[in-house]
This record gives structure tokens, C-alpha cells and sequence, in this order.
């Protein structure tokens, strides 16, 4: 024992590569294995009679997601809901994030953090089935209900995405010094303007931290539509319907490598702000 | 000034009472009499309470749900927390590519590790979905959250103490027991007490990898959602989640401690 460890202790290459192997096993072979494997098989496709999967290299499957005017509108409506959501929560995360860090004590703060924590872990499901009852013909916000559609499933995802934005963006502000805010106040700024110049610009990362969660978890969400959404798809449904009902897997490959590519050019382009650090 | 903190208050007290509020219909509707769920409430009845304690299906689920957690945390606590040394502790080449790996299975929708999961096993490996591909899966997904937690607690802890214990001729694996592991102790508990709570609420990604047959207590609430006799039911077991999830979250809170942000996800 005594013998093995000093031998690792000599090694630090060993010891890193000892301490990288199972976690890069699991994560590149049974992860990034499977995400591959996904991507070749979007370019096969099913028999029409057996419905089994034909090992047979085309582009048909992308022409169709290209070419049909279905999948385009849903791929657009898809987007600009994840998008909207995305800001609306940056949009109410972020007063409430900031009376949690400047104005609060630190006793209030800590209970403060397991409030917007608690929600978090209180089923998916039933929050979304929350937003489904109340929004019902007989529920508590029956009077200002849309109905169901493409707005009640942006109000449900922003409601439940809302604390993936407020607890990074909270992480931020509680690491900006109020010196900075000071410093920018005894020089002349008025909150405005020290919001714009000073507390936005440290807390940017921290806003897109949260935002690859808002983002990501509505591009590929199909239950929240298929609660509240009505007739309205997303493109997880796509994907959902073609691995059930239509078991077509090689479609379903190749609809979902459209949020992959959007996750992926989103991450390359948020990765120079520091997000992936705040995550 | 003044004005904007009061607007501030505001707006945080608007968007907690926003927060809550659904949640607090799901409490009230559990004892709701009637079954359409009609607000505000007339008539109140403890029925679904008793008959959920009673519901098989609910109970087996449960217990699925707990065994996919509990092994799916065990994992992530392992590999989790050799990542967070290897990375914390090393600088080597790929060291970013390999960060973006832990992350990847959570920034990207889970729709997409799930259906990859899925066609790896059904497909690729010819293997048939159970348990055992859905543990895997939420094992995949839960990484990260110990990796974040082990990581934030070695980078606040430094390596001094274990300098010196190898300094007084401790050997490796000593010092890791006697020094590393008691500093790091509570940041695993708070790891994997979030781990548990992130498979125990995963749908999406269990629904591709589930065997037929089987249900988590996620997959029982969807399938019985939309069954007029049975909502009351799941109403019942909504409540009960709501209130149960706030103990490891509490947990959680209080054991990473150190920084009111450290750990958060």
C-alpha cells in the first residue's frame, strides 16, 4: 500500500491519468458514443413495411426536415419560444436576484436561496400541471387565461425554468464587490447608469450561465407543450412522435441534431464570456 | 435610491408569490372535494389522502424511482469527484474539451441524451431498455452536479493541510483519508443529495430509457394525469413532493455551506 502510494506520488501523470479514466470512459464512450452514434443514424432510415431500421447512407431525412414546411415553422416557432423565454426570465430573475444579493442580510439570503431552491425540486410535472389547472376554463387565473397554446406554454416554461436564472445570476451579483456600485455612485452615476456601465457588464456571464439552462431546457422540452400547449408542436414532440407512434428512430436522429447544432454554436459563442465557469 | 430598492423588494416578494403560487394550488387541490379542481375550493375531504397511501402503482413507482436514484448517485459521486480532482488539481492539454464533456449531458436538452441513449442501446448495442440503461443515463446527467460541488470545495480549500500531512510522512492514500476526504465530506453529501433530487424528478430522459412496464414516480404522474378518477391522486402525490423535496434541499443548503451560492445545481 505504502509502496503504491509513493509510486503515484512520483507520477503525477499517472495519478491525472488514473483520476481521468473513468470519468472519460463514461462520459466519452457511453456519452459521447451514444451523440455520435445519433448523428450516423440520422442518416439511415426505416423499411416502410417492418419498420426496422435500414443501414443506408442518405440525405433524405435532412431534405425532408429542410424542405417541409412543417418542420421549418416548427423548428422557428421552437427557437423563438426558447428565446423568449430566455428573456423573460433574465428579465424577472434579475431584480429578484439582485434584492437577494445587495439588500438582503446574510440570514434572509441563505433562506432567501432555498425558496427559489425548494420549487426547483417540486416535480416538473406537477408544476406544469399547476400552470394546466389554472389555466383551465374553471381555474384560479381562468379570467386571464390564453388558453391553451403557444402563449400558455412560454408563461409555463418561464415559470419553470425561472430559478435556473435566478440562482446563477444571484451567484454573480453575490461575487460583485459593492465597492464597484459604491465606487460608481460617489463618482457620479446614477443607478441607471451604474446598472448599464458597472453591475451588467460584470454580471453578463453570469446571465448567460443561466440562459444555457432556459434555452437549452426549452428547446427540447415536449411535455410542458403537450400540457398546456394545445395543438401547438415543438420540435421534442417531433422527435417524441417519431420514436413512438411513428417509430421512425432515424427521423428522430435526424430532428434532434437541429437543437444539438444550436446548443453547440450557442456554447462556442457564450464560451469567451466566462459562462461555462458560472455554470 | 430609495425607490429602486422598494422596487427591488418588490419585485423579488411579486416573484416569489409567483413561484408559489401554483405550488400552493396543488397543496390546496389535494383536499379538494371536487374533482374538476374548480377555484377557489367549497368543499374540502382528506379521500385522496387516504387513497393515495394505498395506491400500488404510486408506491412501486416510488420505489423505482429511489433504486434509479440511489444508484445513479453512487455513480456520479464516484466519477464526479475524480473529474473535479483531475481538473481542479492539473493543468494538462484537453483540459477545457474535458470540462465542456462533464457539462454537455445538462446544457444540451435532455430530449437529445435521451433519444442518443436510446438509440445507442436499442440499436447500436442491441441491448434491451430496463433499469439498469435508465441508471446509466441519469448517472450521465448527475455528474456534473457533483463535479460542481467537489470542485468548488477544492478550490476553497487549497492544498496547504495536505502539504503538510505528506510533510509529517503521511502516505497518499492516508492523507486522503484522514485530510481530503473529512474537508470534502459535506460537499459530497450536498453533491449527492442533488444528484438524488435531479434523477428523482428526471422525465424525459427516463421515458427513452425506461424499460416497457417499468415507471419512475414521474412517468406514474404523467400516465395519470389526464385519468379523470386518478388526478386526485396524483394531486395528492404532487403534494407530498412539493413538501418532501424542500428536506434535501434544506440539506443541501446547509451542508455547502461555505458560500450561499457554492453548489447550487
Amino acid at each position: 500500500m505504502t509502496a503504491l502510494s509513493a509510486f503515484f506520488y512520483r507520477k503525477p501523470k499517472l495519478r491525472l491519468g488514473f483520476l481521468l479514466s473513468a470519468p472519460l470512459l463514461w462520459l466519452g464512450l457511453a456519452y459521447l458514443g451514444a451523440l455520435a452514434a445519433l448523428f450516423v443514424t440520422a442518416f439511415w432510415h426505416t423499411d416502410a413495411f417492418t419498420g426496422q431500421v435500414v443501414i443506408e447512407w442518405s440525405l433524405d431525412n435532412f431534405t425532408t426536415l429542410f424542405t417541409d414546411a412543417v418542420y421549418r415553422t416548427i423548428t422557428f416557432r421552437t427557437v423563438g419560444i426558447a428565446a423568449l423565454v430566455t428573456v423573460i426570465d433574465a428579465v424577472i430573475a434579475f431584480p429578484m436576484a439582485f434584492a437577494m444579493a445587495k439588500l438582503a442580510s446574510p440570514r434572509a439570503q441563505r433562506i432567501l436561496v432555498i425558496a427559489i431552491m425548494t420549487p426547483l425540486w417540486a416535480s416538473y410535472l406537477v408544476k406544469a400541471y399547476a400552470w394546466r389547472s389554472m389555466l383551465s376554463g374553471n381555474g384560479a387565473l381562468s379570467r386571464l387565461s390564453p388558453g391553451y397554446g403557444v402563449t400558455a406554454t412560454i408563461i409555463t416554461l418561464s415559470y419553470l425554468w425561472l430559478p435556473y436564472m435566478i440562482l446563477p445570476i444571484y451567484a454573480g451579483l453575490d461575487r460583485l464587490p459593492d465597492s464597484l456600485v459604491d465606487a460608481s455612485g460617489d463618482l457620479g452615476a446614477k443607478s441607471f447608469r451604474t446598472f448599464r456601465s458597472v453591475i451588467l457588464p460584470l454580471t453578463f456571464p453570469a446571465i448567460v450561465a443561466g440562459s444555457i439552462f432556459t434555452f437549452s431546457l426549452s428547446l427540447g422540452d415536449y411535455i410542458a407543450v403537450k400540457i398546456v400547449g394545445g395543438t401547438s408542436q415543438m420540435l421534442g414532440n417531433v422527435v417524441y412522435d417519431n420514436i413512438g407512434a411513428a417509430n421512425n428512430l432515424p427521423f428522430a436522429a435526424t430532428v434532434a441534431t437541429v437543437p444539438v447544432v444550436i446548443m453547440l454554436v450557442y456554447l462556442a459563442a457564450v464560451r469567451r464570456t466566462g459562462a461555462l465557469d458560472n455554470l | 435610491m430609495r425607490t429602486s430598492r422598494v422596487l427591488l423588494w418588490t419585485a423579488l416578494g411579486l416573484g416569489l408569490a409567483v413561484i408559489y403560487f401554483p405550488l400552493l394550488v396543488v397543496l390546496l387541490n389535494s383536499f379538494n372535494a371536487d374533482t374538476t379542481f374548480g377555484f377557489p375550493p367549497t368543499r374540502f375531504t382528506l379521500e385522496w389522502w387516504s387513497r393515495a397511501t394505498s395506491n400500488e402503482g404510486a408506491l412501486h413507482a416510488l420505489w423505482t424511482s429511489v433504486e434509479a436514484g440511489l444508484a445513479a448517485t453512487a455513480i456520479a459521486l464516484v466519477l464526479g469527484t475524480m473529474a473535479a480532482f483531475a481538473l481542479q488539481r492539473y493543468r494538462f492539454f484537453g483540459r477545457n474539451p474535458v470540462s465542456l464533456l462533464i457539462i454537455l449531458p445538462i446544457a444540451l436538452p435532455g430530449i437529445v441524451t435521451g433519444i442518443a441513449l436510446n438509440n445507442a442501446f436499442r440499436t447500436i448495442l442491441g441491448i434491451d431498455l430496463g433499469l439498469l440503461t435508465a441508471i446509466i443515463a441519469h448517472a450521465t446527467f448527475c455528474i456534473v452536479v457533483v463535479f460542481n460541488n467537489v470542485v468548488a470545495r477544492l478550490r476553497r480549500m487549497g492544498g496547504n493541510l495536505e502539504e503538510a500531512s505528506m510533510d509529517l510522512g503521511a502516505t497518499g492514500f492516508t492523507t486522503f483519508r484522514l485530510v481530503t476526504f473529512p474537508m470534502l465530506r459535506s460537499a459530497l453529501l450536498a453533491g449527492g443529495l442533488l444528484a438524488f433530487a435531479l434523477s428523482f424528478d428526471e422525465i424525459i430522459v427516463t421515458t427513452f430509457t425506461l424499460g416497457t412496464g417499468m415507471e419512475t414516480l414521474p412517468i406514474w404522474i404523467y400516465d395519470n394525469l389526464f385519468r379523470p378518477n386518478q388526478a386526485p391522486i396524483v394531486n395528492v402525490v404532487a403534494a407530498v413532493l412539493i413538501v418532501v423535496s424542500t428536506v434535501p434541499v434544506y440539506l443541501a443548503q446547509r451542508l455547502s455551506g461555505d458560500s450561499a451560492s457554492g453548489g447550487r445545481l
